[in-house]
């Protein structure tokens, strides 16, 4: 293999000190002289007609400066695609969601904006909403858009093979409803922006890990062109998709305010208005059959999975495809049909989360796949070694995969002593404890639909010091770090050596941002094209300074020199000055772009690839249920995790460690409740996510694969850690108490429920 | 209401505020003293991200009105370096991958800080007791822990 110099180190975070220091600003850190706060009115009913806003009152209140309802971004709406575009900054007409912004106004402070949202009176007539996808799905229920039948928001048909056939040719085949919870991202920075209008446009310090989807947004709102519109990008208080990769009503109520105030304006949501209207996990019910043969072999699996989608569509559909074309994988699937119906409702919007749309339907399969190994007297190993997918490999959707350590993933986690042991003690006074396998997939450098464009520029300052400018952005993944080894490997310097500009929509090249595990993978080809630019610019003052070809150039340890020679050597720095300082002064600008995996896709059908590579997750983790209090106590995690090779180990193990217990959470913890459309737990003590009491240690193996394709061989990491957790962690609850649970979260109270029928049935 | 004039130290430096009876300390040092490493993400004392030290023990300082805080000692996230060389925590945080988006990152060190003074010596378990006031969605904990354990252990002179 290739020896690095900084790729593939333990390279500390380049924003670690900043971090620890409270030096990093996010979007709430930042003020503006003069600036003023901006307060939203939210509805308080769940489905209501608007029929009047009077805002006499709040105007009068001292230090209210402006007052903005639907009428004022005249029509306008977004969403993910042209004809979803269904979403208006403010309720117009009607509001679809309890808390939706109705109102909003600008005030000389916080307080005085907030009594002003008070003295605003609405007039609504209330409707019958509803709470239930299943309901809304049927003929007659009330209807929350016009411009679709039966509230369907969205919905895919994907048929491949003969599921049929199959199913009649299997020795066993089995039917079950699984549900997973609502759950929401739960970083702890509330969305902020602090933003202005003025006559060189629109410039916004806004929470967000894509800028340049409100980038976009706010151009089409605000009728400006692209280069109007700056995005300048703080740091973020952590993403995993959803509300930080779109726009939300305080990001346009902040400009429009600003442009009738000509003064800057700032809103910081509280954890409350975060929680109850925040775009949340899809909460989805999936009806699953499976066939397979008495030796294990999956046959078939056909599954209608029903979702939802909440009050408007946001990115919806993506959720709907990724919950369906990933079905052919981890485990090889001759036939399957997917039937997807994602459905409005009177909830809060559901978008994407960490683990998009996979993490769903593998829930199902995997625990449907094993409860039907159990039946056939197969173990967890097995079945999944049976199964598993060997690369290279192609779906029966047209699905590549080049490289999987599935396989060995599993094998590593079945020799460990946790595994080995697991029937040598199930019992210690109430404490049952169980063991649980997993084996996952998730995609990696997301290219479907929506713009795709992925470049970077890496400029040389003349004392040898590199600016790197890139649209990718670091919502806490690290990814920073990544990109910047990825510039010092090219160009033989060190990570300090390199600066990373964040992202400003003025400078940085466009992006799509962070979702879809796409910045290692294309940002870092990106980075890697711009950095060998640079190196080839550079090499041809090199080889005519010395009289050598230009491939001869070697860059390394911060010097450059002609290979096979001593002689003809120099500091890069020197070599910088050389070019920088030829002639008139030679201007050296790398530039680069991602062109992996753009091949067309057949998204309606759900044929093709989704993503560019995909990695590979096996999990074990250990818990303990107590059979008196129906507790359960994860106890230890173990996962080998395929992500090709790890550019950063430290931050690889990190990054799956995180999305674990994230997972751990939604398997056993989390859960918003919801009543007529109101959510009652909006807080962090009532939703309950995992503190550092709740979490295990968690050790990460790296199974290295080195996909052919990826940069240095890498693949996305850690968003399978979220998709292969709950499966394990509820596999272990049934190897501790016998009880297959299908619904998340699997809770104290279902598990009680649980045992005392099992007793029942035995007696 | 009328305001009340307090006096604090903080990060060694005394000031005089007026301040509301409502406002919390947390508004006061991030907003009159511009001291905006503390982070608001709750507002109601579960997350921690708050945290400081007041009187040499940690508050969550959204829950603390500023007026209670009259005449105390406060060290804020930005009191722990010296100039320009951090604190071993904070440099133990950065060595082992301790922080990812760092918002928790501020108040989780504040935390850990009030462990080590009480308890140079904590073992996996006291760490985690330590710091089950502040939570942490992107790291699961593990680096968390061992950064606080790498940080006695440097504190002690790395024995």
């Amino acid at each position: 293999m290739e020896e690095y110099s900084v790729i593939g180190k333990r390279v500390p975070r380049i924003d670690g000190r900043v971090k620890v220091t409270g030096e990093a600003k996010y979007a709430a850190d930042y003020e503006l002289s003069g600036m003023l706060w901006c307060k939203i009115l939210r509805s308080p009913y769940a489905h209501a007609k608007i029929l009047h806003i009077d805002a006499s009152r709040a105007e009068k209140l001292t230090g209210v400066k402006a007052i903005i309802t639907a009428k004022d971004f005249e029509g306008w709406k977004w969403g993910w695609m042209p004809k979803t575009r269904d979403e208006p900054p403010l309720a117009e007409g009607k509001a679809r969601y309890l808390a939706e912004a109705v109102a909003a106004v600008a005030a000389v402070d916080e307080e005085t904006a907030e009594e002003a949202t008070e003295l605003i009176q609405v007039e609504y007539e209330e409707l019958p909403g509803v709470f239930d996808p299943e309901e809304a799905m049927k003929e007659g229920a009330p209807q929350i858009h016009d411009y679709v039948k039966d509230n369907i928001s969205w919905e895919f048909h994907m048929d491949f093979g003969d599921v049929e056939k199959a199913f009649r040719e299997s020795d066993l085949v089995r039917e079950d409803r699984f549900e997973t919870g609502r759950v929401t991202h739960g970083y702890l920075e509330p969305p902020a922006a602090v933003g202005y209008w003025d006559s060189s446009g629109i410039t916004i310090w806004a929470a967000k890990q894509s800028p340049y989807f409100v980038y976009r947004h706010l151009a089409s709102c605000f009728k400006l062109p692209l280069n109007k519109v700056r995005v300048i990008q703080p740091f973020i208080g952590g993403g995993f998709g959803g509300t930080k990769n779109d726009s939300l009503a305080g990001d346009f109520c902040v400009i429009l305010l600003s442009k009738m105030t000509g003064k800057p304006v700032k809103f910081v949501y509280n954890m409350e208005e975060e929680l109850m209207t925040s775009r949340r996990r899809h909460n989805m019910i999936i009806y699953n059959k499976m066939g397979m043969k008495k030796d294990g072999t999956i046959t078939a699996m056909q599954s209608k999975v029903i979702a939802d989608g909440g009050a408007y569509t946001a990115i919806g559909p993506l959720t709907m495809y990724l919950t369906g074309f990933m079905t052919t994988l981890p485990y090889k699937l001759p036939n399957y049909k997917h039937d997807i119906y994602r459905v409005f409702t009177n909830h809060p919007i559901s978008a994407a989360m960490r683990g998009h749309g996979v993490t769903h339907t593998r829930f199902a399969a995997e625990i449907q796949m094993e409860m039907m190994a159990e039946e056939l007297g197969i173990d967890p190993v097995e079945i999944r070694l049976k199964n598993a997918i060997h690369a290279p490999h192609e779906t029966i959707n047209k699905v590549t995969v080049f490289s999987c350590g599935l396989s060995e993933g599993v094998k590593t986690l079945a020799e460990r002593p946790e595994w080995k042991q697991r029937d040598r003690k199930k019992q210690e006074g109430p404490l049952a404890h169980g063991v649980g396998l997993s084996g996952t997939a998730y995609l990696g450098g997301a290219r479907q639909r929506g713009h795709q464009s992925c470049a970077a520029v890496v400029r040389l300052c003349e004392d040898g010091s590199i600016d790197y400018l890139t649209g990718a952005t670091d919502c806490g993944q690290g990814s920073d770090t990544v990109l910047v080894q990825i510039i010092a490997e090219e160009l033989g310097l060190r990570v300090d050596d390199i600066d990373i500009k964040r992202v400003d929509t003025a400078v940085t090249p466009c992006d799509a941002g962070s979702y879809g595990s796409r910045v290692t993978v294309l940002a870092g080809e990106a980075a890697q094209k711009a950095a060998r630019d640079v190196r080839e610019q550079l090499a041809r003052f090199a080889a005519k300074e010395w009289d050598v070809n230009p491939e001869d150039i070697v860059f390394k340890n911060s010097q450059v020199h002609a290979k096979g020679s001593s002689e003809q050597s120099m500091p890069f720095r020197k070599l910088a000055q050389i070019a920088c300082y030829s002639g008139s002064g030679a201007v050296i600008v790398g530039k680069g772009y991602s062109d992996y995996g753009i091949e067309v896709l057949d998204f309606e059908r759900g044929v093709g690839n989704g993503g560019t590579s995909y990695s590979f997750t096996s999990q074990l983790s250990k818990v303990d249920v107590d059979v008196e209090t129906g507790f359960v106590k994860c106890t230890d995690i173990v996962l080998a995790h395929d992500c090709g090779k790890p550019l950063n180990p430290i931050n690889v193990e990190a990054q799956n460690q995180g999305a674990a217990v994230q997972g751990l959470g939604q398997a056993i913890y989390e859960e918003f409740k919801m009543d007529k459309g109101k959510t009652l737990n909006p807080n962090f003590i009532d939703y309950k996510m995992p503190l550092s009491m709740d979490a295990p240690r968690i050790e990460v193996i790296d199974i290295i694969t080195d996909d052919p394709k990826g940069p240095y061989g890498a693949k996305e990491a850690s968003e399978g850690a979220i998709v292969s957790s709950p499966p394990s962690v509820v596999s272990a609850i049934h190897d501790a108490t016998g009880i297959w649970f299908k619904e998340q979260p699997v809770t104290p109270e279902k598990i009680l429920m649980a045992l005392r029928e099992k007793k029942k049935a035995a007696e | 209401m009328k305001e009340k004039r307090i006096q604090v130290v903080v990060n060694g430096k005394t000031y005089e505020l007026m301040v509301p009876p409502w406002r919390t300390l947390l508004e006061v040092i991030r907003e009159d003293l511009k001291l905006t490493g503390a982070k608001e993400g709750c507002g109601q004392g579960e997350c921690g991200a708050c945290t400081v030290m007041m009187g040499g023990r940690t508050v969550n300082s959204c829950l603390v009105l500023a007026v209670e805080a009259d005449g105390q000692e406060i060290t804020t996230i930005e009191g722990l370096s010296e100039g320009n060389k951090i604190h071993p925590i904070q440099d133990a945080f950065v060595e082992q991958a301790g922080m990812q988006c760092g918002f928790c990152t501020p108040g989780m060190i504040m935390s850990a800080k009030e462990l080590l003074d009480r308890n140079p010596d904590p073992s996996e378990q006291e760490i985690r007791e330590g710091i089950a006031g502040n939570v942490c969605r992107c790291t699961g904990y593990t680096k968390i822990v061992e950064s606080i354990g790498a940080a006695a252990k440097a504190m002690k002179g790395g024995e």
